[in-house]
């Protein structure tokens, strides 16, 4: 028996009911449709958290003193001074794994300009530090590594603070602000950035040298924080292997002392926030899936109907000379060509579904085509599974029972 | 007439088992038709005549006995087997003629050749229209059955038996469903398709039939009663033109 014979005989069978066939469809069409919307729509927020993340320094690593706990009891990381100077000093030298390094120490309060004065947070970092963050001066100029030195009283502000300090619109260029009475030269202002995906504002900064900060604001020897960048994202982890070793050594750490440091790369964040998304996407699939499971039961009740309004036809076509096998492929058939058929539309209105989302609701969507290609697999899977049943009741029937069926 | 012979049944015995009952449908039917002849087979209803019919169709088999169509002995084969002689050897037309709804006459008639892969569609088309020339319906091969009266989809159902070209067709009341008229009508049809050397077997309960045909064979609780030549059948095609003309 020839395939493309037995097709023809199911479109054939398919195009006398019309109707029906485009209804037990529906199920399809709308469970596929749900599918690759909702994996859209997870996947495009996964991708606009993901977008984010880097744009905050993909190949981030954040080193802070302190083990985190020590004898059971969680410290304060303020309260411990592991973190010196010549450690920054020692990565900067010897990481080959690490484009640049910042020192950080931070300290908040009040900024003042005149009679406008805002609360921020003052950080002491190094130029490099620019780069780690993925930030850029927009007006003057970062500071200097001579400023570094000479711990100059100079500060490169956020948009969120100079619109704050400066209400009036004046150019905060080399206007001098008080931060604890310490007068900060303005020489250079942030490139704007917006809120990041957890709302935080960007903008709202303050960055000065960290000697500077250091010894003017906070008299301390110590730094409370290193900002680095892996050479790239998929080193992050050689860099962060690297960085322990070298901080091991520096800071005489016997074998099986335990870290009295702590290293947290940008990608486990990034890790963790999509792990999020990637719940939602898949709480969202298993929705859409369940629709679909919904759809293919539908074919199998209409193909069950079908078999058992067809009785004569089926006994009728026995009779003629079609072998069980041949009864079976034409129903098999004919349920995947609806599935299939189904399918296809159904990913067509999946498609511009996630196109509408997109454009009406402003969410981010992103159709990858394993979705695509997953639905339609689902959907011929599903074809056969439910088609089985019925068709193979059809291929058991008696034909003299079935030709004389009323 | 030639001499062979097309079906030869030998004691054939069909039992059916109803509960803890069995039924004896035929007890030890023989026979032999041979090629060319025009076969009735009468009884009421109960006297075995359908299912004989099923296993000379080769939709059933026998519990016991012989048969051999066109000198292949069908009751040890299996269904896929039996189907396939369906599909090459026998033509059925049926009492409620079982076209499929919403189909042309032709894609009727193809219907068992699209279950014999070898036919292309070209020589299945051909072979559907020569069937259609050959039962009057040239004019209708692209009406669909429900546009049609009983008789032309009854003659639809015949050209879709003689369209494998088959050794004999057996006709199931054939005309059961059909008034006077148009049965002498297909009946004229099936006198002309003997006339053209086909050998049919027509089963049906209704006495008169016999006049029409080369051989009566008449059962009754599954034995055979009488089996007897008619030399001279009565011509269907008078009896037709003798019928008063519907004048409405």
């Amino acid at each position: 028996m020839r395939f493309v014979n037995l097709l023809k005989i199911a479109l054939r069978a398919l195009n006398n009911n019309k109707l029906r066939c485009f209804l037990t469809m529906l199920g399809i069409i709308i469970g596929v449709a749900s599918v690759i919307t909702m994996l859209a729509i997870g996947q495009g927020s996964k991708n606009s958290i993901k977008a984010q993340i880097s744009e905050m320094g993909s190949n981030m690593l954040m080193i802070f003193p302190g083990s985190g706990q020590r004898g059971g009891v969680r410290q304060s990381a303020d309260d411990m001074q592991t973190l010196k100077v010549e450690d920054y000093e020692v990565i900067r030298d010897n990481a080959k794994f690490v484009s640049a390094i910042s020192p950080q120490v931070s300290s908040a309060g009040q900024f003042v300009n005149g009679n406008n004065n805002y609360p921020s947070q003052l950080s002491g970092i190094t130029p490099d530090y620019l780069n780690i963050r993925k930030l850029n001066v927009d007006e003057g100029e970062m500071f200097s590594d001579h400023d570094i030195a000479t711990a100059a009283k100079v500060c490169v502000v956020g948009r969120t603070v100079v619109n704050e300090l400066f209400p009036n619109g004046e150019n905060p260029l080399g206007k001098v602000i008080r931060f604890n009475k310490i007068p900060l030269t303005i020489v250079g202002v942030l490139e704007e950035k917006g809120t990041n995906s957890m709302g935080q504002d960007q903008d709202d900064v303050v960055l000065a040298p960290y000697t500077t900060v250091m010894k003017r604001v906070l008299a301390i020897d110590y730094i409370q924080g290193l900002f680095a960048s892996a050479l790239n994202e998929n080193l992050s982890d050689e860099a962060s292997d690297e960085i322990t070793q070298l901080l091991r050594a520096n800071h005489k750490l016997k074998d099986e002392a335990e870290d009295d440091f702590q290293i947290r790369s940008q990608q486990e964040l990034s890790e963790m926030m999509s792990s999020t998304s990637d719940m939602m996407t898949v709480l969202l699939a298993c929705i859409a899936g369940i629709s679909l499971l919904v759809g293919g039961i539908g074919i199998m009740n209409i193909m069950y109907v079908s078999v058992t309004e067809r009785t004569r036809e089926i006994g009728l076509r026995m009779a003629i000379g079609a072998r069980g096998i041949d009864i079976l492929s034409q129903f098999l058939i004919e349920a995947i060509i609806i599935s299939v058929t189904g399918g296809i539309i159904g990913i067509l209105v999946g498609v511009l579904a996630s196109w509408l989302v997109n454009v009406i609701m402003q969410w981010p969507v992103y159709i990858q085509a394993y979705s695509v290609l997953l639905s339609f697999v689902v959907c011929t899977v599903t074809g056969v599974f439910f088609g089985w049943y019925p068709a193979r009741k059809a291929a058991n029937l008696d034909p003299i029972e079935a030709i004389r069926y009323e | 007439m030639s001499e062979r012979d097309i079906i030869v049944i030998d004691r054939i015995r069909r039992n059916f088992v109803v509960g803890d009952e069995t039924v004896k449908a035929l007890r030890g039917v023989s026979f032999r038709i041979k090629e060319g002849e025009f076969v009735t087979i009468m009884g009421t209803s109960g006297s075995g005549k359908s299912t004989l019919l099923n296993i000379l169709g080769c939709l059933d088999t026998p519990t016991s006995g012989e048969y051999l169509l066109d000198g292949i002995s069908v009751q040890k084969m299996s269904k896929n087997q039996r189907a396939i002689v369906r599909n090459r050897k026998i033509g059925f037309v049926f009492q409620n003629y079982n076209l499929l709804p919403k189909t042309t006459s032709l894609d009727n008639v193809e219907l068992p050749l699209l279950y014999n892969s070898a036919f292309n569609a070209k020589e299945r088309r051909e072979r559907a229209i020569k069937a259609l020339d050959a039962v009057g319906l040239h004019e209708r091969l692209y009406h669909k059955s429900n546009q049609m009266s009983g008789g032309q989809q009854q003659r639809v159902a015949i050209a879709r038996a003689l369209v494998n070209d088959p050794v004999i067709i057996l006709a199931d009341e054939a005309t059961g469903n059909l008034d006077t008229r148009t049965s002498f009508s297909i009946l004229t049809l099936f006198q002309e398709l003997h006339a053209r050397g086909r050998t049919i077997i027509f089963v049906t309960h209704n006495p008169e039939l016999a006049d029409y045909s080369s051989r009566n064979i008449v059962l009754r609780d599954g034995k055979i009663v009488s089996d007897t030549i008619n030399e001279h059948p009565a011509s269907a095609k008078t009896a037709y033109d003798a019928l008063p003309k519907e004048n409405d």
